[in-house]
């Protein structure tokens, strides 16, 4: 456990692993430090779950190397799976069983003796807030109980490093946020934590860096910050009382923000791009100021909101193609799983 | 927010709100215990298996009424034509009728294995680090629990129509030993395409096209000495006629050592090689 916090969690070196004629990874090269939060950030078929899956031993590389804490994948498989555990995009667990007995029976599995694993049992389902649930089948489970049960099943074992493969996909604002706090209090506690999403402002609450994936290779690399930078951070949407005074407005906002402003179909609505480069305020203090100075020069503001840039627009900003996933793509990316 | 998040949740959820005190307290890293032995991995793999029937007894089915259905429909149906009464044709008849149904049942291991692929159960299975066949030898003992019923069940329904084995409760139970050996030997056939193939569907048609031919194309129903040359030749070295002469035999209190060599080469066999194919398969994903 020496390098738990320090060093590479996950070194991975042109990985290339193709379903018949569809290149899932491509080249994809990877640098994950210990005791982080990683995101791996792309659409529908980028590939993401094809990484998650040949890092944690589930799928060979057809070409390329990968080390988890310096372990070799393929090789020495079994020195990895020690170390950690993978909550996949798809219920993992016997959805037959009740949660407890899913626990019991995983604990028993990684070599804790009946009491011993009962225990770890209840001890985890309480911590989940699924103690009520204990005694329930999996499959009665709300979506968001499921994704707790399945991140309970994947501590079991206290890994130095936990995968999760779109943690967040499907579930409801609340069971997401209810993620989101387990995932920053397994990172404190020295897990290093490699997520996938398809959702921006989830790697940014979450990731110390993110890793850009499109068409089985990481297209950009960075903290959330150096990423957003590249792309501008956000878009602030204005609705005015009184058309008349757009004009006005698009002066006002065109000096206080040093951005082109974009006069939108609507005839009292306008955008403009915030936190793009050269510019040293982060996009909501820009914002603060725009909507000071609108107020100063007596505009009268019905709407103003500060939104994130889209995968959409960062997708669209790095590859100049937007974030889709073709059909076909996908579907042998299904068919492969 | 650009992200769209959709509701999945039918029940309204109990309020959980995410402690960091309680779940550092189950994040703190403990002694790592040591890895479980191949056996007990394998046995708490069984255990699963049995847990499943609890909760879905549903299950058993095909263990209980697809083979009473075996016993009365065939010894109705031939015991007048092939002996002087049903209860004459039992006695010749039950064994083999037994081994059909149960050779018939092993199928269930490769749905059920293809069914746990299709879920996703079996990724975390597949990173657990415990002896790698455990996961699939835990699941064939489960089946094999499932084997004994199916063959306890026909027995009973034997008894009650008059069979009355020579062998008594010994030479039945080395029978049924025997059965539960070559079952958990061809089990692992099904393994190998509960993972080759990629649908339920698939494998019960497969399976299908083995155990028909397999079982039918035997010393089951009928004695072979009546069946055209080619097809005596095929019956003579099929595992289920060298499976069904032992049972016979032990049913019958006497021992038939040629045919249980060749049905113990026959598992030793079918482990051997469909074992391997199978745990190549399994890894190599």
């Amino acid at each position: 456990m020496s390098n738990r916090n320090t060093g590479l969690a996950v070194e991975a070196d042109g990985l290339v692993r193709s379903f018949g004629s569809t290149r899932a990874l491509d080249g994809l090269d990877l640098r994950v430090p210990a005791g982080t939060v990683y995101g791996m950030l792309g659409p529908n078929g980028a590939g993401k779950t094809t990484a998650v899956r040949v890092l944690a031993t589930l799928l060979r590389p057809d070409a390329g190397t990968a080390r988890v804490f310096g372990h070799d994948v393929v090789t020495e498989a079994d020195a990895v799976r020690a170390r950690m555990s993978l909550t996949g995009q798809y219920a993992s667990l016997d959805e037959d069983l009740t949660g407890a007995e899913n626990l019991v029976l995983l604990g028993r599995l990684l070599g804790l003796a009946r009491p011993a694993a009962r225990e770890r049992a209840e001890a985890l389902l309480a911590a989940f807030g699924l103690t009520e649930a204990a005694g329930r089948q999996v499959k009665k489970y709300s979506g968001g109980m499921r994704r707790r049960i399945d991140i309970a099943a994947s501590i079991l074992n206290t890994p130095d490093l936990l995968f999760l493969d779109e943690p967040t996909t499907g579930l409801d604002p609340r069971s997401r946020n209810q993620v989101w706090e387990i995932v920053r209090a397994v990172v404190a506690h020295g897990t290093t934590v490699l997520l996938t999403t398809q959702y921006l402002d989830e790697a940014d609450q979450l990731a110390g860096r993110i890793a850009v994936v499109d068409h089985g290779r990481v297209i950009a690399e960075g903290t959330p910050g150096e990423l957003k930078s590249s792309v501008g951070s956000g878009t602030v949407h204005v609705r005015l009382r009184d058309a008349g005074q757009r004009p006005r407005a698009e002066q006002v906002l065109r000096t206080a923000l040093q951005v082109p402003v974009q006069l939108a179909a609507d005839p009292v609505a306008l955008t403009a791009r915030v936190g793009e480069d050269g510019t040293d305020l982060e996009a909501g203090e820009q914002a603060a100021r725009a909507l000071g100075e609108l107020a100063r020069a007596g505009i009268v503001v019905d709407d103003f909101s500060l939104g994130q840039p889209s995968l959409d627009e960062v997708f669209l900003a790095l590859t100049d193609h937007p974030a889709v996933a073709t059909d076909e793509r996908d579907d042998a990316l299904e068919a492969a799983r | 927010m650009s992200d769209t998040a959709t509701t999945t949740t039918g029940r309204a959820p109990s309020v959980y709100v995410p402690s960091t005190e309680a779940l550092a307290t189950v994040l703190a890293p403990g002694e790592r215990p040591a890895r479980p032995s191949a056996l007990s991995a394998s046995l708490t793999f069984g255990w699963r298996a049995v847990l499943k029937i609890k909760h879905v007894p549903e299950q058993l089915f095909d263990v209980t009424a697809f083979p009473i259905i075996m016993v009365l429909m065939f010894t109705y149906l031939f015991g007048g034509a092939l002996a002087d009464s049903p209860r004459a044709y039992l006695q010749f008849f039950l064994p083999g009728i037994m081994v059909t149904s149960v050779v018939m049942i092993t199928m269930y291991t490769g749905v059920g294995l293809n069914n746990d692929i299709e879920k996703g159960v079996f990724d975390r299975i597949r990173t657990l680090p415990v002896w790698r066949p455990a996961a699939l030898v835990g699941m064939i003992f489960g089946d094999v629990l499932r084997y004994i019923l199916a063959a306890v069940v026909i027995l009973a329904v034997g008894l009650v129509l008059g069979f009355r084995p020579d062998g008594g409760l010994l030479g039945v139970l080395a029978g049924i030993g025997l059965l539960v050996v070559f079952s958990f030997a061809f089990s692992w056939v099904w393994t190998f395409f509960g993972l080759v193939l990629r649908s339920e569907k698939s494998v019960m048609g497969v399976s299908m096209m083995v155990l028909f031919p397999l079982t039918f194309l035997s010393n089951v129903f009928v004695e072979p000495a009546t069946m055209p040359g080619w097809l005596q030749a095929f019956v003579k070295v099929n595992p289920v006629t060298h499976l069904v002469a032992s049972v016979r035999a032990a049913m019958a209190g006497s021992t038939d050592a040629t045919n249980t060599m060749w049905l113990l080469l026959w598992s030793a066999g079918f482990v051997v090689v469909f074992g391997t194919l199978t745990m190549r398969r399994y890894n190599r994903r």
